[in-house]
């Protein structure tokens, strides 16, 4: 690999490491932003990408370690703090008020004001629509952010961070709402912004991209930087092999077991999205029982939507569903649970768990009718029996099942979730992104359950963006982009640049359609 | 890596501090704190007429407590139950007196087992509207039941213009007599009324406990997402804890306009704020998940005991006023101060474990 030029550097972190409460999320990592440049970071999810820009931001402080802005150690100890040395950040999930008008937005916590006649309206949305305009966004200041798509949004959001006469700008994943067009002005105005000398820091999925406009790209592995380059001097299969690394993680051995007969099918299923088009698009796939399907897609591909669409939680959504070969007819959420279908949400905290209960009462919560007498009674007996055998199925540390849900460490919660769903005795498991936020040891359990449950009989379908747990861990690899499935393989036969590439071919062909 | 905990000897809570379990305790204390202060200062307070009479009072905030507290569980609030305590005294008084007019030249008249159970679905039916308004309409549960809370006033003085039905005693001819028994009856001694909150109290904290549908109203107000997920009906849970109520409303209405053998249209005006202030001191969390049936009859006991000693002791109800309001808050800042205390012992068992 050939050296990296020294450059012109801005800001630098130095031996930075941030703890979370008992995870470590960023470990020694040294990074030099440079101005008038783009720097690129890539990395997994919960690679610690995030993390490490959150620092910069001011939104986090480090745990231990140093940050040198122009050869100083400066300490932010608020995103304001941040931005008065010039630090602008436009995150991953949009902070926009959206009963605001843009141009309110863009002026949040600094309005223009004419002393005590209050703000000055008129010159926010005239300095608004000067930037907007360099953006060729096309949007008026004075309309309402809940009106507008969520592209233009995020566009309001990239407005905004520009207006702040930022040194550095940090993207998170921007163009992941933009079509085409709209990628192409931003890359323009990326272009602009590093010829004044901004240093730019640019953080996305997508690889092309990254080849297309970095400069200086790093690599982020389990909070650990683990390739640093000149992007000119690299290619895609070099940002792969220092994404996954070479040290197996401790993926579950597939069990050898026959597969069975159709277990679930689902055909022409369609979501329209809010803002227009579909967020997920005539999607059809079929899963045999005993057989693990992994969902490969970036954020926003749809994943979480498709199987939104088949619990019956989109009552806008179209497409036939069947179970063993039955069509589910019934399209509410109870309905569907009891024709054998379950869901494991990707948001534990918001769509898996109720906090306020007992670990105890979380498992049983999906499946009270079965322990009852009567049919209204609930019976300690059957109950305690039933979360007995759930917390040894899966090894889940519950001190004491009566304690909150929220006493127990990530992994745990998600065991209980996972505990949750296989209690209403399903024959399809949908699991999305079960590994997310939870430490390597209960991954790996969680792992073990999905191989022993599919030997046992169980369809399973699982989402992930992450390459080596869809690789290690199904029988079968489909390819989500943009609401459609643009592959499917048998892992066999996959490799993980055909995945990449596949995971980004949505998008291509809506820009021919554009 | 896979070392099983087993759950039967594990050891709960031995880290809890006194402080908490004395923090958990706290609207035990309260009550036994009003007792001891109003029996040294309060004359006849300890005597056994006393004690009825202020029982008698506790029940009725203590009916509209629970069915409060259930709603309040779920995360929402139901201010019309005050409406509906005069609205079904309204019902039950005008049944009695005057039956239903069939417009043909015939009235039908109804005994009082049959005048009862109308009067209790008519608070049921208003309930249901309260839980269809927000369930199937969307509206807030403020907002929803402060319209019926004037609606149902509106027709309680509307159904009188405004007047009082007068001596229910009904007539020996027409079979409508007996009212008075839910009232002023004993039985072994205590209040009918005292009885029916017995068995009521029974069944409600049974459901919160042993029932699916007792565990899902928790698991509604915990996290109502997680519960739609879960498969759990939501809109189901919901109408059930707002037509609870609404069943318990309509039993204060009856008891009163039995106790006073006439029907105000005007009664119940701010009964919900009492019921409220019960389930609330009772450790009922506003916003949603926690909350116990048990609790809210201390909280009822808690309350309505303060004000009859302060009635006793003679202090003026413009400083009860005062007094009631100040427990209200300590009660809830210690409430808050307790959770924070928990988490806190709770990360301490965890950190210790690991």
């Amino acid at each position: 690999m050939a050296e990296i030029e020294e450059g012109d550097i801005i800001l630098k972190l130095d031996d930075v490491t941030k703890v979370y409460s008992g995870i470590v999320a960023v470990k020694h990592a040294n990074l030099a932003l440079r101005r008038g440049a783009v720097n690129v970071l890539v990395g997994e999810n919960g690679a610690g990408k995030s993390t490490l820009m959150r620092m910069i931001a001011g939104v986090e402080k480090p745990s231990l370690g140093r940050i040198l802005l122009d050869g100083k150690e400066v300490e932010f100890n608020s995103p304001a703090d941040a931005q008065k040395h010039g630090i602008g950040m436009v995150f991953q999930e949009l902070n926009l008020f959206g009963n605001l008008s843009v141009a309110e937005n863009i002026f949040a916590t600094r309005e223009i004001t004419r002393g005590v006649r209050g703000i000055d309206h008129k010159a926010q949305v005239e300095r608004a629509n000067h930037f907007l305009d360099k953006l060729d966004a096309g949007i008026s200041a004075e309309t309402m952010v809940e009106d507008l798509p969520i592209g233009q949004q995020q566009l309001v959001e990239i407005a905004k961070a520009i207006s702040l006469d930022t040194r550095i700008l940090i993207l998170d994943e921007p163009t992941s709402a933009l079509s085409a067009a709209e990628v192409d002005i931003l890359f323009k105005v990326i272009g602009e912004l590093k010829a004044q000398g901004v240093a730019i820091v640019y953080i996305s999925h997508r690889l092309e991209e990254l080849m297309r406009i970095g400069d200086y790209i790093t690599v982020l592995r389990d909070g650990q930087i683990t390739g640093q380059a000149m992007v000119k001097d690299i290619d895609t299969k070099w940002i792969v092999r220092s994404m996954i690394g070479s040290d197996a993680k401790d993926f579950a051995k597939s069990i050898d077991h026959k597969l069975g007969g159709e277990a679930f099918r689902a055909e022409d299923i369609s979501l329209p999205r809010k803002t227009g088009g579909l967020a997920v698009d005539h999607l059809s796939i079929s899963v045999r029982a005993g057989e693990v399907l992994g969902i490969y897609g970036l954020m926003g591909a749809g994943r979480s939507e498709f199987f939104e669409c088949v619990m019956g939680q989109h009552p806008h959504s179209t497409g036939r569903i069947f179970v063993a070969g039955k069509e589910v007819i019934e399209r509410d959420t109870p309905a569907r649970i009891k024709r054998g279908l379950a869901l494991i949400p990707e948001d534990r905290q918001r769509e898996g768990l109720v906090q306020v209960l007992s670990i105890a009462a979380n498992l049983t919560l999906a499946s009270l009718q079965k322990l009852t007498r009567f049919g209204f009674h609930i019976s300690g007996q059957r109950e305690q029996a039933a979360i007995r055998e759930a917390i040894n199925d899966l090894a889940i540390k519950a001190p004491n099942p009566d304690f909150d849900v929220t006493s127990m460490s990530g992994g745990n919660q998600q065991k209980v979730v996972i505990g949750k769903a296989l209690m209403t005795n399903p024959k399809v498991l949908l699991m999305d992104e079960p590994s997310r936020g939870i430490d390597v040891g209960a991954k790996a359990d969680v792992f073990r359950t999905m191989r022993r449950l599919a030997g046992e009989g169980l369809a399973i379908l699982f989402s992930t963006s992450d390459l080596e747990e869809v690789m290690a861990l199904s029988d079968r690899i489909a390819v989500m982009s943009n609401g459609k499935i643009t592959k499917v393989i048998d892992r066999a036969e996959a490799t993980e640049e055909m995945i990449v590439k596949a995971a980004s071919e949505g998008h291509k062909s809506t820009r021919e359609f554009a | 890596m896979t070392t099983v905990t087993t759950t039967q000897n594990a050891q709960a809570g031995d880290g809890g501090s006194m402080l908490l379990t004395l923090m958990k305790l706290r609207t035990f204390i309260a009550l036994f704190a009003v007792i001891a202060f109003f029996s040294i200062f309060a004359p006849n307070f300890l005597s056994t007429a006393n004690i009825i009479l202020m029982s008698k009072h506790v029940a009725l905030n203590a009916f509209l407590a629970m069915g409060m507290t259930f709603v309040i569980i779920t995360g929402g609030i139901d201010l019309s139950v005050g409406s509906i305590v005069g609205l079904c005294g309204m019902v039950a008084g005008g049944l009695i007196l005057y039956g239903i007019d069939l417009q043909i030249g015939y009235t039908v008249y109804f005994n009082i087992v049959e005048v009862a159970i109308i009067t209790l679905l008519v608070g049921v039916a208003i309930g249901a509207v309260n839980g269809l308004l927000i369930t199937k309409l969307n509206v807030a549960p403020f907002i929803a039941t402060l319209g019926t809370l004037y609606v149902a006033r509106g027709f309680a003085l509307l159904s009188s213009d405004g007047q009082t039905f007068p001596n229910l005693a009904g007539n020996p001819d027409l079979g409508t007599t007996g009212f008075a028994f839910l009232g002023s009856g004993r039985i072994f001694g205590l209040p009918v009324s005292v009885w029916i909150l017995v068995v009521v109290a029974l069944a409600a904290a049974y459901i919160a406990k042993y029932t699916p549908i007792g565990r899902q109203i928790f698991a509604v107000g915990g996290n109502e997402r997680a519960a739609r997920m879960s498969g759990i009906k939501v809109d189901r849970v919901k109408m059930f804890v707002y037509m609870f109520s609404g069943f318990c409303a309509a039993i204060v209405g009856i008891i009163i306009s039995s106790e006073l053998m006439a029907s105000h249209p005007a009664t119940g005006n701010s009964f919900e704020l009492n019921a409220i202030a019960a389930a609330v001191l009772g450790g009922t969390s506003m916003s949603g998940g926690r909350g116990t049936i048990g609790g809210t009859i201390i909280g009822a006991f808690v309350i309505g005991i303060l004000s009859d000693g302060l009635v006793m002791m003679g202090v003026s109800s413009f400083w009860q006023m005062v007094i009631k309001g100040i427990v209200i808050i300590v009660a809830v800042v210690v409430d808050q101060a307790q959770r924070r205390l928990q988490q806190r012992v709770a990360l301490m068992q965890l950190a210790k474990k690991d």
